[in-house]
């Protein structure tokens, strides 16, 4: 017997996420933790749990060991469910051969059996990187009404923006009759925020052209959204407002966990009727000692904090010792910044070391030249020794010896 | 190799709950909240499930419906399982004797529970201990000895109450006499109720005793049967709580602002397992000021907070102040108020600019859900 699903999930989580440098050596991009106890990908799966979609496909390819961990039987995010469920999907062997997943489309075009299995009306396209809260059944219920093929969430970025963005220019009923990749000169502000919803025979239809045609990059993007276009199809779009970030890059990454800081922000993470979920660790409360200072800052369970901690966002389990200053950093769970230390404008990967005295990262107003000025980024599991100094801007893959100086 | 499917346990979710009737007016002993971001039973399921022990069952008595929402189905201790996993054992009332009266008595009415969990040994403990301990190895010591029943004990000032079994012992560790005589505050080696035996001797020695219709485990089995008993104390080294009073309830969570006692309770191999709440983490503001303090999360922190422990969702607004205060669970704290020697209970509203002071030997307790 087969129970029809309604709408099933597919959630692109393969990219390596090159971008990221030292941060996705050995784990893809949407494991990379977040927000002082989440990792990239509690988003798109909590907001599939929010928005009642109980089915879920994650499409994983590189380095995907610390992610299958992570989501393991999905019961964080209530996904571990007797018809559905979330399902971690890496590329496999057919008898016509194999291929890792060579495009978006490509990804999806392989797991047309799985889709199958469960007989939808709709397909949800999601990708493993973005920061955002977004209820998927209003979209779902707008690709409805508007009696459309295909509906893509867009958001509307800054005009000057407009040109780093698929842009999406649209109708007075917001229907699509243009996509442009990074247009020169704009039309629209409407973005494309990679999230797609497909009526899944038209997108079955498409994926299995798509594969025949050996020119196409396999990519929704690309091909398949600029393909059902030239055919006519209709093509809505469901405005999103609210934060909306895409973590592809170290600044992006570091922007979007100080954002968190921002009382103001609109990604509450407080709010008990959309929670966001995590595989929490079984830490205890964290410890502030008589020594600490801390404002403007996250912090969370199993730390303990003896140092200065200023417009940062500290992760699970972290030690920060006596006398050490951490400002405007991002410290990933498991690290230790020993005493006196000095972390500044970075990002410390997980388990990670900083030595006595040492000094990592640096304001952006004691650069000399301000176009070298960077954040810096200490891969997980480095020991930075004691007193050494790592300026601004550097990505560190390698332990760093005691009172070196790396500039 | 000690097979993990040889061990019972037993929990006992409402022990001593008149010893702390403020807190356990609304919910069992078990499901009282500590240290920030537990409930006291948590630390005798963890014990378990840090040695393996996978069939628990929790004997409750009253006030039952918090502790038995705090365990659910047993998944954050690993107790959601094929086979065995977690049993909440309710009253069963037997003819006309209504709730039970006594372990004895619950135990009698779980004997269809015992007679059909096919374990070789029985751990049975008491919920109002706060510790972490390896109760492998105290398995280890039971089988090793020889003893038909072990005890874990500890050496101190005993808890309050009339069933605190103190023990003299030889060297060897068997104990030669039980003393159930009130603590008079000198240091003696106590109990703390956490026993292990085979599950025959078990049933065997409360079907005795229900014959006989005796209903309580140390005075009526453990003292009257002293002689014939192989009774031996396992001695704990360490940090012990045992929570005997609201003082001691308050005095137990401020020693979690020791190192040392935070070390030993959370340092180890052994993670103390609680229920996830999906809290965000915490969030300090401009001007927030914390000193010396334990803090769970999901708190909002604006103000100053001084040698306190606040629980999960506490919101301490600006201007406000707290010391050496326990604030439970989403209590919010309104802008200037101060506080000092302050216990809240769940839910509480302190409304703006209040202040409420108790002493360092009296804190104030205030009840759950009240509006200040």
């Amino acid at each position: 017997m087969k129970i029809k699903t309604e709408c099933v999930a597919m959630l692109l989580a393969g990219g390596q996420g090159s971008r990221l440098g030292v941060l996705t050596h050995t784990t893809a991009k949407p494991a990379v933790p977040f927000g002082g106890k989440y990792r990239i990908i509690d988003f798109p799966l909590s907001n599939c749990k929010n928005s009642g979609i109980d089915t879920v496909g994650v499409l994983t390819q590189y380095q995907p060991l610390v992610l299958n961990d992570y989501i393991g039987s999905g019961q964080p995010w209530d996904l571990d469910r007797i018809h559905g469920g979330v399902h971690v999907l890496p590329p496999y062997q057919q008898s016509s051969g194999s291929d890792w997943y060579k495009g978006t489309a490509n990804a999806i075009y392989q797991n047309i059996p799985f889709i199958e299995r469960y007989d939808p009306e709709y397909v949800l396209v999601l990708s493993g990187d973005h920061i955002y809260k977004m209820d998927y059944s209003i979209m779902i219920d707008r690709h409805k009404r508007m009696g459309a093929d295909c509906t893509i969430a867009v958001l509307e970025v800054p005009m000057e923006e407009a040109s780093r963005f698929g842009i999406m220019n649209t109708d007075e009923n917001g229907m699509v009759y243009e996509f442009e990749e990074k247009p020169k000169n704009p039309k629209s502000n409407k973005a494309s925020m990679g999230i797609y919803v497909f009526s899944w025979p038209v997108l079955r239809e498409y994926l299995i052209a798509d594969e025949k045609d050996p020119s196409s990059q396999n990519d929704f993007g690309k091909n398949i959204i600029p393909k059902m276009l030239d055919d006519g199809k209709v093509m809505g779009t469901y405005p999103f407002e609210g934060y909306w970030k895409d973590v592809g890059t170290i600044d992006s990454l570091w922007e979007a966990n100080l954002d968190l800081l921002n009382p103001k922000m609109q990604l509450d993470l407080d709010d008990e009727h959309w929670r966001i979920y995590s595989r929490s660790i079984a830490g205890a409360p964290h410890f502030v000692s008589a020594d600490a200072e801390v404002q403007n800052s996250i912090v969370t369970e199993g730390c303990d904090i003896s140092g200065t901690v200023d417009f940062s966002v500290i992760f699970g389990d972290v030690v920060i010792e006596k006398g050490a200053v951490v400002h405007d950093s991002i410290v990933m769970p498991g690290s230790v910044i020993h005493s006196n230390a000095r972390v500044e404008y970075a990002i410390l990967g997980e388990r990670s070391v900083i030595g006595a005295g040492a000094s990592v990262g640096m304001r952006p107003e004691e650069a000399e030249n301000l176009d070298d000025w960077g954040v810096t980024v200490i891969g997980p599991d480095i020991s930075v020794g004691r007193g050494s100094t790592v300026g601004a801007h550097k990505m560190i893959a390698s332990n760093v010896k005691d009172g070196e100086t790396i500039d | 190799m000690i097979n993990n499917n040889s061990v019972l346990g037993i929990v006992f979710g409402n022990s001593h709950d008149e010893m702390v009737k403020e807190l356990a007016e609304v919910r069992a002993m078990g499901s009282v909240p500590f240290g920030g971001r537990y409930r006291l039973i948590d630390f005798t399921l963890s014990n378990l499930c840090n040695a393996d022990v996978d069939r628990v069952g929790v004997i409750t008595k009253s006030n039952y419906q918090s502790l038995m929402g705090h365990l659910g189905s047993g998944k954050p201790w690993d107790l959601a399982r094929k086979n065995g996993g977690l049993y909440i054992l309710p009253p069963f009332a037997h003819g006309d004797r209504g709730v039970y009266h006594g372990q004895v008595d619950a135990l009698g009415g779980i004997r269809g529970f015992l007679t059909s969990s096919h374990r070789e040994y029985v751990i049975m403990c008491d919920a109002d201990v706060v510790s972490n301990i390896d109760l492998k190895k105290m398995l280890a010591a039971h089988i090793e000895s020889g003893a038909d029943i072990t005890i874990a004990c500890k050496r101190g000032v005993p808890p309050l109450g009339n069933d605190v079994m103190k023990f003299t012992t030889a060297a060897d560790g068997r104990v030669t006499d039980i003393d159930l005589s009130p603590t008079d505050g000198s240091d003696k080696l106590y109990s703390l109720n956490i026993t292990i035996l085979r599950r025959e001797l078990l049933i065997r020695l409360v079907d005795n005793a229900m014959g006989h219709n005796y209903t309580r485990l140390a005075a009526d089995i453990y003292q009257r049967r002293l002689d014939e008993l192989n009774i031996h104390a396992y001695e704990i080294e360490g940090y012990v709580a045992v929570i005997d009073s609201v003082d001691t309830y308050v005095r137990e969570n401020m020693r979690l602002l020791e190192s040392d006692v935070r070390r030993e309770l959370f340092g180890g191999n052994r993670p103390v397992l609680t229920k996830v709440r999906d809290e965000m983490p915490v969030r300090y503001g401009l001007n927030a000021d914390v000193k010396n303090s334990l803090i769970a999360d999901g708190c909002v922190i604006e103000g100053k907070v001084e040698n306190c422990v606040l629980f999960r969702g506490v919101k301490v607004n600006r201007g406000a102040v707290v010391r050496d205060s326990i604030i439970m669970q989403d209590t919010v704290v309104g802008d200037g108020a101060d506080l000092q020697y302050v216990c809240t209970d769940k839910d509480v509203v302190i409304t703006n600019g209040k202040v409420l002071r108790g002493s360092e030997n009296y804190h104030v307790y205030i009840r759950k859900a009240s509006v200040v």
